[in-house]
């Protein structure tokens, strides 16, 4: 199988007092025709492997291949074959839609025309407009559409719908997965798990510079043991002791404490839950809280560090 | 797929985004204009400095008057006390003359001597009086005022403020606008592309000389029709003069801008850098006013030299070749910069 990507003990310490180790061993295969996830919370690392993976700063030590090549010795060809979306880049504000994707297309010696690439990301309409009067999703799609008119074999995306509404968030993940269909490799960070989840062939979690777990998103909810999370919460809170028991509930793979209440990773809900509700019953505890949904990449998060995405 | 070459891409935005930015505009074109006329007001040639006299009302009163008659360049009113004192305050007079008591006797100035121009009036009321009384003058000048295109303050100032702009164009237009452009992470952007250094920067230096010569069309047109200010050199030195200083300016702009982060603080790095040609190289007055010893230094700064060549060239019609330490200086400044500043540019 060919590799898109291929990074081995990639490290990025940045100078200062105390030296930032933003990247401390890393090691990452991204695979031709695949869309590939960091997953990690805000300061984890990914924004700086991605922007040494296209070529914008230097490791301080490790190994980083990019399509069979090196960016020490192969730069200019490399800057021809892939296509960057940067976190937050704010484009000219007072040139068009259309002006803004001509320039970039003019950098290419092959790639597409600019008005293709602007159908690819559902901007046509706005190909007049200056890019200072487009929404914040707009604005990413346009930057989406910078990064496609050198017509790339790999797509990066640094945190591609960071800040957007709902709405917008949708639309760009339409656009996303159009890309992957057309056969192109996709890297892309995010912090949010249902993106990664959605978008994702495969997913590598990190967490202060390293990967701590990698696969598809399926395997990797399948490692916690269980498919789905039971939910609750007693009256009165968590009582010490009270976890290991209910661990030893049938069908519970794993067991935590949340902030109000629990959390139980099962196989199956409908073996636990009466199990959960007969112990609430013998113990005299009042149910606050009970719910049941699939099991997330948020629970491997949780599961691997203990901590929450959302607040790691 | 190319629609054009990159250049021209890159050239073409920038210049779409000068064309969209209103304020740029006025700053490029309206500012240095508004200045000339200002400047052009203030200190226009008038005939003769009129001498403003007020004459205390009094018995002698109308004989003073006529002796400060207008066709001699005189303004004489007659004022009570009250209203002398007042004039004089506010300097509507430059001196008040309180006249002989009885005839024969002498008169009173009352005047400010630490201003000159009641100084001036206490001269020329005291020999109109004289020659009133009866002076016979032995000698008598003939005068030759001279007020003819190429000596006025307004021709001074033309040549400095065009001057001014190119630095402050080259200076905002190149070094805020690319500090700009890294804050916004763009700079970094266009380095994730193929596209080729030398055609970015090229394109930014072609934008900004176009501004320039159109500057420079402007300001010399408005010193011709406002002012008969007509340029006596060639006007390919000038045009020389101005891409040279351009080049000079753009280069410590890009200079200033190397690897500052925040427009904030390249504002101020601008300024520093600007502020003191502003005040030693011949903008509003002449740099030969700084003492002797700080001249090599004056001198040596591109303002300076530009400057004092586009005054050359526009007044006196020195070619080109006459003005070879000028073009040395400016082409160094530029050639020093540029060098430094692609050394240590920063994209991100």
């Amino acid at each position: 199988m060919s590799l898109a990507i291929r990074c081995r003990g990639l490290v990025k310490t940045f100078p200062g007092k105390p030296p930032v180790e933003a990247v401390r061993g890393l090691d990452l295969e991204v695979r031709t025709g695949e869309c590939f996830g960091l997953l990690g919370p805000n300061g984890a690392g990914k924004t700086t492997t991605i922007e040494i993976l296209e070529g914008l700063s230097a490791p301080t030590a490790g190994v980083v291949e990019v399509l069979g090549r090196a960016w020490k010795t192969d730069e200019r060809e490399l800057r021809e074959r892939i296509g960057v979306t940067l976190q937050e880049t704010k484009l000219a504000d007072k040139l068009t839609v259309l002006e803004t994707l001509r320039l970039f297309a003019s950098f290419y010696a092959r790639g597409r025309s600019a008005e293709s690439a602007l159908d690819e990301v559902g901007l046509g309409e706005k190909r007049s407009s200056w890019v200072v009067n487009l929404s914040g999703g707009q604005r990413q799609r346009l930057a989406v559409a910078c990064a496609l008119v050198g017509d790339p074999e790999l797509l990066f995306l640094d945190e591609p719908t960071t800040g957007l509404d709902p709405q917008s968030r949708r639309q760009l993940w339409d656009v996303v997965r159009a890309l992957r269909g057309a056969g192109r490799t996709i890297l892309l960070t995010t912090h949010y798990m249902d993106e990664a989840e959605k978008l994702c062939d495969r997913v590598a979690i990190v967490d202060h510079g390293r990967v701590i777990a990698q696969g598809s998103p399926a395997e990797l909810i399948r490692s916690l043991g269980g498919d789905h999370v039971v939910e609750f919460a007693f009256q009165d809170g968590l009582r010490a002791g009270e976890l290991a028991a209910l661990e030893a509930l049938p069908g519970v793979r794993a067991a935590r404490a949340e902030a109000d209440g629990g959390a139980l990773t099962v196989g199956e809900p409908h073996v636990t839950i009466p199990a959960l509700l007969a112990f609430a019953e013998r113990e005299h505890r009042a149910l606050a809280r009970l719910s049941t949904r699939q099991a997330s990449l948020e629970d491997v998060f949780v599961t691997l560090t203990g901590r929450h995405l959302r607040d790691a | 797929m190319r629609d054009r070459h990159p250049f021209l891409q890159l050239f073409a935005a920038r210049l779409r985004e000068l064309k969209r930015e209103p304020g740029v505009l006025f700053w490029i074109f309206g500012f240095p204009l508004l200045l000339a006329i200002g400047l052009g007001i203030a200190f226009r040639n008038e005939p003769r400095t009129e001498v403003a006299v007020g004459v205390l009302r009094s018995a002698g009163a109308e004989a003073v008057a006529a002796a400060l008659p207008a066709e001699r360049g005189f303004r004489a009113s007659v004022l009570t006390d009250a209203e002398a004192a007042h004039a004089l305050r506010l300097g509507k007079v430059a001196l008040v003359v309180v006249p002989a008591a009885e005839s024969g006797g002498a008169p009173e100035f009352r005047f400010d001597p630490t201003r000159p121009e009641s100084e001036l009036a206490r001269v020329r009321v005291h020999d109109a009086l004289e020659r009133a009384a009866g002076r016979v003058d032995r000698i008598e000048p003939r005068e030759a005022p001279v007020t003819e295109p190429g000596s006025r303050y307004i021709d001074f100032l033309i040549p400095g403020l065009l001057g001014m702009n190119i630095m402050s164009g080259g200076m905002w237009g190149i070094g805020y606008a690319i500090v700009d452009m890294r804050s916004k992470r763009l700079l970094k952007r266009l380095a994730a592309t193929p596209m080729k250094r030398t055609h970015f920067l090229g394109a930014f230096l072609a934008a900004r000389l176009v501004l320039v010569l159109a500057e420079m069309v402007l300001l010399l047109a408005f010193g011709w029709l406002a002012f008969d200010l007509v340029p006596q050199g060639s006007l390919v030195d000038v045009v020389a003069l101005c891409v040279l200083g351009a080049c000079a300016f753009a280069g410590l702009g890009l200079l200033v801008a190397t690897r500052t982060a925040k427009v904030e603080i390249v504002g101020g790095l601008i300024n520093l850098v600007m502020l003191p040609m502003f005040v030693v190289s011949g903008v509003f007055f002449s740099s030969e006013r700084f003492p002797d010893v700080l001249q090599p230094f004056v001198r040596a700064l591109p303002l300076t030299a530009l400057n004092d060549g586009l005054r050359a060239a526009i007044l006196e019609g020195a070619p080109l070749s006459e003005q070879l330490p000028r073009v040395l200086v400016l082409l160094v400044w530029g050639a020093i910069s540029f060098v430094l500043a692609l050394r240590l540019f920063r994209w991100s």
